[in-house]
């Protein structure tokens, strides 16, 4: 597919490229054959490990080393310590012993999905994989009893499994010495998993296993990744969403430096979802910097398509005329405000906008492929390496059983893992060259053609009671066409019990494709709807936070963050102007997180957040720490994107497209952030990974008002004039 | 061009256009993967590098002007990750996906050789540079105060 220009004359580059990878070429093996194909064969960062494999998840080796798989990527969120100390856990193995690896995806997708999924996202793998994950330790644990009981002549009920010792009587063994028996046991029925009040790992702070290769360079990345013969891949797709290329030009590069070919890569599909490939032009060289050189200087015409004619401006001008229109789609959550808003008396309204922005994670997208005719080669940029491995299977036309995906660290990811179309270049280029290549987005490229965060539009409006609380509510949400559901949540389901409540969502159409990014929809709406509760509440007459504790009555998670917010945080509505506290309480991926910020605001408008404070009720919590880390990232991420982002969409693309112009969160404006868990611990297993990040935004801006007076409605907050007199 | 590069105390003979980015010579043609890419306009901070001591952003500094000059990238900071600083971040668990903290760290490291204890108003101002999209900003500040302590300059 697609026209492949190859400037056969230049063959040097296989010549350097040998030259200078040798001595320091990255140590990963390629394996041969299925059976050596081992995932720890694959990692880069550990030795292989030899071991007998009691399940999918885990190997013992003869000196009790265990070996645990984890099937999830590891993107700085933890996932590997999760899965490791889940696992072990119920093994009950000294934590020193534990080892773990990035699970092979090639045995998941032909072996029965033993892992039963892959995926990494929605601050999923601790709440809702728990079970099967602690399964496999409890399983394993009971198979070694088994085995030992076995060669002791008890029975398994009289066998103590233990740090990694059995036991019975006076018999002692470790697992190690029974892990060979142990692998050939059938347990006529699965153990149960352990309750929390049994835990002696989980629950304890457990530094993450992954954290010694990221300070000296040795953790490998896909853009890290080296391979024999390799050639690297420089990427533009059409800057506006949904045009195609119409011409390129290779005479004019063919005779610089290294450059190898041109290729056109073409939409597969009409209608582009997810990962599908898009309409592309690539250039391959010797290496990376010829590469993307000569696709600079290459001339390139693009049909941009309809979407040429698409911009924000356009979009708010539409969304703020729909707002004031009945939505399409419409939910009577609570009976009909209708009739009571039209009755007029105290109405309340406030209409808040949030712009598209990016994930931008550290490392840009890329991914290394090596298609030949008997294996098919990846490590890619993902968070499911099994939704990776079918889409280069798809794309090379391989039998999935033949496509290998090896574990490699993320480099951040934040949701644009999961939608990505980054392998299919790469297997595509490979294939038609004939060579392994490292493909790169540039960070460009990267603001480009990620699949962004959605811009929303909301206007609310209420009807305040006698009692200063509000009788009837109406929502309307503005979202884009191509997720208008994310415009929904947190809204369609607030969890403010006004009597009469009904939701309507409109949307506005777009050439922009977009995707998750670290806690989708909640990220936009909990700005919306938590800046218009305080609007809602001061005309009442009624504190925030006590406004919020009254219409959550009864509702026990909310209850107990509101009530620590109080008694942990001194909000208070009476500080001297020019300081303000404001508060935010957010439901998301299983989580009620509140925020307190606490902000200083010079007269001439100088903003300066001096704390926040979080309170997290996620249920249960495997490891405080590493929750901890996320609160304090999540906050950040939030910060980020409220006080300097927006993405500005012009043209149909988007013209901020680096961090020159893209602006992020830096050091000298990260707050004292104080994290606090009040956990409901009723059996409920709640998100850590994003949680604290929706109400951040909201609680500066509520902040800001008690500080100048000033609402904010939009983002990001450093367009506003925030001085006051 | 031929010319020749000093590389955490190794010499390194490269053959690439004199204007390529050092950040790409050290990765692609020297195979020094350790030093990231995240901008390459000197924005992010993630390729930092030191040139004769200096916290240089090697994705904005022409290879062919460093010759003659000693490069350190953070696989020259210590053989074994025992530099204070690399001791500090451990210890903090500073890292998250990890893929800006050699710049993170090469900074770190020029910012306390300058000033042996830093504030954190200095802290800020050094490590401006450097974003971390994880928001591992505050661990960082506690990881240097502590490497200040261990005796990083």
């Amino acid at each position: 597919m697609g026209k492949i220009e190859m400037n056969i004359s230049r063959r040097t580059f296989i010549r350097s490229t040998l030259a200078t990878g040798g001595g320091l070429m990255i140590g990963f093996h390629l394996p041969g054959s299925e059976a050596q194909a081992a995932p720890v064969l694959a990692e880069a960062w550990k030795a292989p490990v030899d071991g007998v494999e009691i399940n999918a998840w885990l190997t013992i080796d003869a000196k009790g080393q265990v070996t645990i798989r984890c099937p999830h990527t590891e993107m700085g969120q933890g996932g590997m310590t999760s899965v490791a100390t889940l696992v072990a856990e119920e093994l009950d193995v000294p934590w020193q012993n534990v080892n773990c690896v990035l699970a092979d995806a090639n045995r998941f997708v032909t072996r029965g999905q033993e892992y039963k999924d892959m995926s990494t996202g929605g601050s999923n793998l601790v709440r809702n994989r728990h079970p099967h994950i602690m399964q496999a330790g409890a399983s394993a644990r009971e198979r070694l009893k088994e085995a030992a009981a076995k060669a002791w002549g008890v029975d398994r009920s009289k066998v103590e499994a233990k740090q990694g010792v059995l036991t019975s009587g006076d018999k002692k063994g470790t697992y190690g010495e029974f892990a060979t028996a142990a692998a050939a046991v059938t347990l006529a029925e699965e153990p149960k998993i352990k309750k929390y009040k049994d835990w002696w790992l989980l629950g304890k702070d457990t530094p993450r296993m992954d954290v010694a290769h990221k300070v000296n360079g040795s953790a490998i990345y896909p853009i890290d990744v080296r391979v024999p013969g390799m050639v690297y891949a420089a990427v533009k797709a059409s800057p506006v969403p949904g045009g195609k290329l119409k011409s390129f030009n290779f005479e004019a590069i063919k005779n610089r430096p290294g450059v190898i070919a041109a290729i056109e890569l073409k939409q597969t599909k009409t209608k582009l979802q997810n990962a599908d490939m898009r309409s592309a032009i690539v250039v391959v060289a010797d290496s990376f910097y010829r590469a993307k050189t000569a696709l600079d200087l290459m001339p390139v015409e693009w049909d941009l398509g309809p979407g040429a004619d698409n911009s924000y401006e356009k979009m708010n001008g539409l969304a703020r005329e729909l707002m004031n229109q009945e939505g399409k789609h419409a939910e009577e959550v609570r009976g009909d405000p209708r009739p009571i808003l039209a009755k007029g008396g105290k109405v309340v309204t406030g209409d808040y906008a949030r712009p598209y922005e990016c994930h931008v994670p550290m490392g840009t997208p890329a991914c290394v492929a090596n298609v030949t005719p008997e294996r098919v080669d990846i490590w890619s940029f993902t968070q499911n390496v099994a939704a990776t491995l079918l889409m280069a299977a798809d794309q090379s036309g391989r039998n999935p059983k033949d496509v290998f995906v090896h574990g490699v660290y993320q480099s951040g990811a934040f949701g644009l893992g999961n939608a990505i179309d980054v392998v299919r270049q790469a297997v595509e280029v490979s294939k038609q060259i004939g060579k392994p290549v490292k493909l790169i987005w540039t960070r460009e490229e990267n603001i480009l053609q990620a699949r962004s965060r959605p811009p929303i539009w909301a206007k609310f409006e209420a009807t305040i009671g006698d009692d200063g609380l509000p009788t009837a509510m109406l929502a309307r949400a503005v979202g884009e066409s191509e997720v208008p559901d994310y415009a929904d949540r947190g809204i369609a389901n607030m969890s403010y019990k006004v009597p009469h409540y009904r939701y309507e969502r409109q949307v506005v159409p777009t050439n922009i494709p977009v995707g998750p990014n670290r806690a989708p929809g909640n990220n936009n709406n909990g700005f919306t709807i938590e800046s218009y509760v305080d609007e809602m509440a001061l005309a009442g007459g009624w504190d925030p936070l006590e406004w919020r504790l009254k219409m959550t009555e009864g509702n026990e998670p909310w209850q107990r963050v509101l009530k620590r917010l109080k008694e942990v945080s001194g909000f208070t509505t009476k500080l001297p102007k020019g300081r303000g506290m404001g508060i935010a309480v957010v439901e998301s991926h299983g989580s009620v997180v509140g925020a307190c910020a606490t902000v200083e605001v010079t007269r001439r408008g100088a903003l300066n957040i001096e704390k926040i404070l979080i309170v997290s009720n996620t249920g249960y919590c495997i490891n405080p720490r590493a929750a901890k880390e996320q609160v304090y990232g999540s906050c950040a991420w939030e910060l980020s994107h409220a006080m300097y982002g927006g993405l500005t969409l012009q043209g149909g693309r988007f013209q901020n497209i680096n961090f020159d112009t893209y602006k992020l969160l830096r050091m000298p404006d990260m707050p004292s952030i104080e994290s606090v868990f009040d956990m409901s611990e009723n059996n409920w297993w709640g998100g850590f990974g994003e949680t604290a990040g929706p109400p951040t935004p909201p609680a500066v801006a509520n902040a800001i008002f008690f500080a100048t007076g000033k609402r904010i409605r939009t983002t990001p907050i450093i367009k506003h004039d925030l001085s006051w007199a | 061009m031929a010319f020749t590069l000093t590389v955490n105390g190794k010499t390194h003979d490269v053959d690439v256009e004199p204007e390529t980015p050092l950040l790409w010579v050290l990765r692609d043609t020297i195979g020094l993967t350790g030093t990231k890419y995240g901008c390459g306009v000197a924005q992010c901070g993630a390729c930092t590098v030191h040139v004769d001591g200096q916290p240089t952003k090697a994705c904005n500094v022409n290879a062919a002007s460093v010759v003659g000059k000693k490069v350190t990238t953070i696989e020259g900071l210590s053989p074994d990750s025992s530099h204070p600083v690399q001791k500090a971040w451990i210890e903090h668990t500073v890292p998250q996906c990890g893929y800006c903290q050699s710049g993170q760290i090469m900074a770190a490291v020029a910012l306390l050789r300058k000033s042996p204890n830093p504030t954190d108003r200095e802290i800020d101002a050094a490590m401006a540079d450097n974003i971390c999209r994880c928001g591992t900003y505050a661990q960082i500040r506690e990881a240097i105060q502590t490497a200040a302590k261990l005796g990083a300059a």
